[in-house]
């Protein structure tokens, strides 16, 4: 647990960076600071390994008080990712994976397998540990980066921006690579972004700092999204917070069955229907008009592709946005990435008005109370702690 | 012209022997060799402490440009007045001209290695940091093997005008290829003072060359331009 206790860092006497921040990051969770530029995110976060000293306050890991631990012992045991990666650029990917290790004290040998292993774990496979940082693309700087900090096995991890330099794509691979890594591995990981949607998808607790380093919420990102703690907040965490707070919800919605069409068969049915398309293997490919088609064998170029596909126990969201997205009106679920059916709006949004939400309350009766009710309509409900 | 200057040249005669072209190449290098380590001794570590620390930095690019306006012939007549009289043998002798080279050596090592550090990219250092190097292991492992290229570069061009200065050290009587300048010119033999210049010009190329191959296998290809995208 790392626990920051009226930490205040002052770069001119009397002009806060960071207030009186009290704060705890819960072992085996990932906390997200998140605020708007300039807040005081970086000088937080780097206070916790040392990289800047505290005006005043403490900071524990573990009950340790880190004032007390040499400042580059303690930065060897805590992983740290740098914004745009930071690597060295005279090292191969595989010496830059090797840092701390072989600052610990490590063999060589040693140390080579654990890069290698730590790099696969990161998706960076055999020939990528020979290449020069200026060889790779900023996504895979990246994941070495992240590679790097995961390489002596540390129990906390600091991440800042770690995935601001690429684009939206990779971006949403690198997040759930890290999601994916944290729940392997338990790391305790702090994490500062300025992307709100990015902090609601990663952070267990996430924590909104304001301009001046003060502290406006602190909790779980359902809560965020239900119980903006004040107008500050609630503008921070942006419109469609209703429709976003769905990703935290999940629940049975009827599944009805589609019967497909394979690429590459001749149409059996006509009509001004749309036919959903699939592989050899049952993925979802597409959907198409069968008056498109005609007396063609269906192709890829007959395929509409602008639904969305969910899980079939994906979030409300995901259900809700693969039905309003599809041009049958029919939203594509699958089961371990095969057509399980199609749900629809309509009964997403029933299941919507019905289904306990995170916080306890829901929208028709449900388990909460009547305050309950009303959460969520606008920024000026009661305080939810 | 030209073919008188080949002629002596080609000339074997003028290769071999105590005051022959070879036996001056070698003289020329020895002198040059210890006035580039001289320089290096002095340099680097002032180098790589203002570029690591930041310190001095204002001191340090303004007795860079100090140095560089020093005229070399008048500091070795100075150096060989003042110093003549109180050493004795070979050393005497060369000690002023070793003085006058190493000097003038330093500003392109200095400005080489202060710029070298001052370029390595802030977020490697602070990856460095970051990752618990200590102060020591930051210079070592990160910013010299990153700042390598420059380092190279002034090593290399205070190499070069240390060897084509070192041709004065013919002035205060010392050996090297700069006696073929000086003798040519007392014995008004114009193609030996031509072939000497050249020579000078030759080795100083050579030497560079030299310099050239070792950075290659030195600098990390990381860092050079080729490897880059
Ligand atoms: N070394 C420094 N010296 C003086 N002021 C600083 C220093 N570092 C940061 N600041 C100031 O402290 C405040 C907080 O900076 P910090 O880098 O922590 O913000 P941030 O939340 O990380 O912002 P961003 O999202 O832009 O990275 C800013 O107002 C910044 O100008
Ligand atoms: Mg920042």
């Amino acid at each position: 647990m790392i626990r920051l206790e009226g930490v205040t860092k002052e770069y001119a006497p009397g002009h806060a960076a960071v207030d009186h921040l009290t704060l705890e990051a819960a072992t085996g969770e990932i906390t997200v600071l998140v605020g708007p530029s300039g807040c005081g995110k970086t000088t937080s976060l780097r206070m916790i390994n040392r990289m800047i000293e505290p005006t005043s306050g403490h900071i524990f890991i573990d009950g340790q008080d880190t004032a007390q631990v040499p400042a580059a012992k303690l930065r060897r045991d805590i992983g740290y990712v740098i914004q745009h990666a930071g690597l060295f650029p005279h090292r191969t990917v595989l010496h830059n994976v090797m840092t701390v290790p072989r600052l610990n004290g490590w063999g060589r040998a040693r140390a080579e397998s654990r890069a290698r292993e730590v790099l696969e774990l990161v998706g960076l496979p055999g020939d990528f540990a020979r290449r020069y940082p200026a060889q790779l693309s900023g996504g895979q700087q990246q994941r070495v980066g992240v590679a790097r900090a995961l390489a002596s096995d540390p129990s906390v991890m600091l991440m800042d921006e770690p995935f601001s330099a690429v684009d939206p794509i990779a971006r949403e691979g690198l997040q759930d690579d890290i999601l994916r890594l944290q729940q392997e591995l338990g790391t305790t990981i702090v994490l500062v972004t300025h992307d709100i949607d990015e902090a609601i998808k990663l952070g267990h607790r996430v924590a909104v700092l304001r301009q001046g380093g003060i502290l406006a919420q602190f909790s779980s990102p359902a809560d965020l999204l239900a119980h903006p703690a004040d107008d500050f907040v609630a503008d921070f965490v942006g419109r469609d917070r209703g429709y976003r707070a769905l990703s935290f919800q999940q629940a049975d919605v009827p599944v009805h069955p589609e019967e497909p069409v394979r690429i590459g068969e001749q149409l059996q049915r006509r009509g001004d229907q749309w036919l959903l398309a699939v592989d050899a293997e049952g993925r979802p490919q597409g959907w198409v008009l069968p008056a498109e088609v005609a007396e063609a064998a269906v192709a890829l170029e007959h395929l509409h592709r602008g639904g969305t596909v969910s899980a079939v126990d994906g979030s409300l969201r995901s259900l809700l946005d693969a039905a309003l997205s599809s041009p049958s009106g029919r939203g594509v679920v699958t089961r371990d990435g095969v057509l399980a059916g199609t749900v629809r709006a309509e009964e997403v949004l029933s299941v919507i008005q019905s289904a306990p939400r995170p916080d306890g309350t829901s929208i028709q009766g449900g388990a909460g109370d009547s305050d309950g009710a009303a959460a969520g309509v606008g920024p000026q409900q009661n305080e939810h702690r | 012209m030209i073919a008188t200057i080949w002629a002596w040249l080609s000339d074997p005669t003028n290769w071999s022997g105590s005051g022959g072209i070879l036996a001056q190449a070698l003289e020329h290098l020895r002198l040059s060799g210890i006035a580039l380590l001289a320089a290096a001794l002095v340099a680097v570590p002032i180098g790589l402490y203002v570029g690591h620390t930041g310190r001095g930095r204002v001191v340090l690019v303004n007795a860079v440009s100090a140095f560089r306006a020093i005229p070399s012939l008048g500091v070795l007549f100075i150096a060989a007045l003042l110093l003549l009289p109180r050493l004795r043998g070979d050393l005497a002798f060369e000690l002023p001209s070793l003085i006058v080279l190493a000097t003038l050596g330093i500003p392109p090592i200095l400005s080489g290695v202060y710029a070298g550090i001052g370029q390595v990219d802030p977020a490697a250092r602070d990856a460095a940091r970051g990752m618990g190097m200590t102060s020591w292991q930051q210079l070592w492992q990160v910013e010299v093997p990153c700042a390598l290229p420059l380092i190279f570069s002034g090593l290399r061009s205070s190499m070069m005008q240390i060897i084509a200065t070192a041709t004065i050290a013919a002035v205060v009587g010392l050996g090297g290829l700069g006696r073929f300048l000086i003798d040519g010119q007392a014995n008004r033999a114009y193609d030996e003072m031509a072939g000497g210049a050249l020579l000078v010009a030759a080795l100083a190329l050579l030497i560079d060359l030299v310099g050239a191959l070792l950075q290659r296998f030195v600098v990390s290809p990381g860092l050079t331009p080729a490897t880059r995208r």
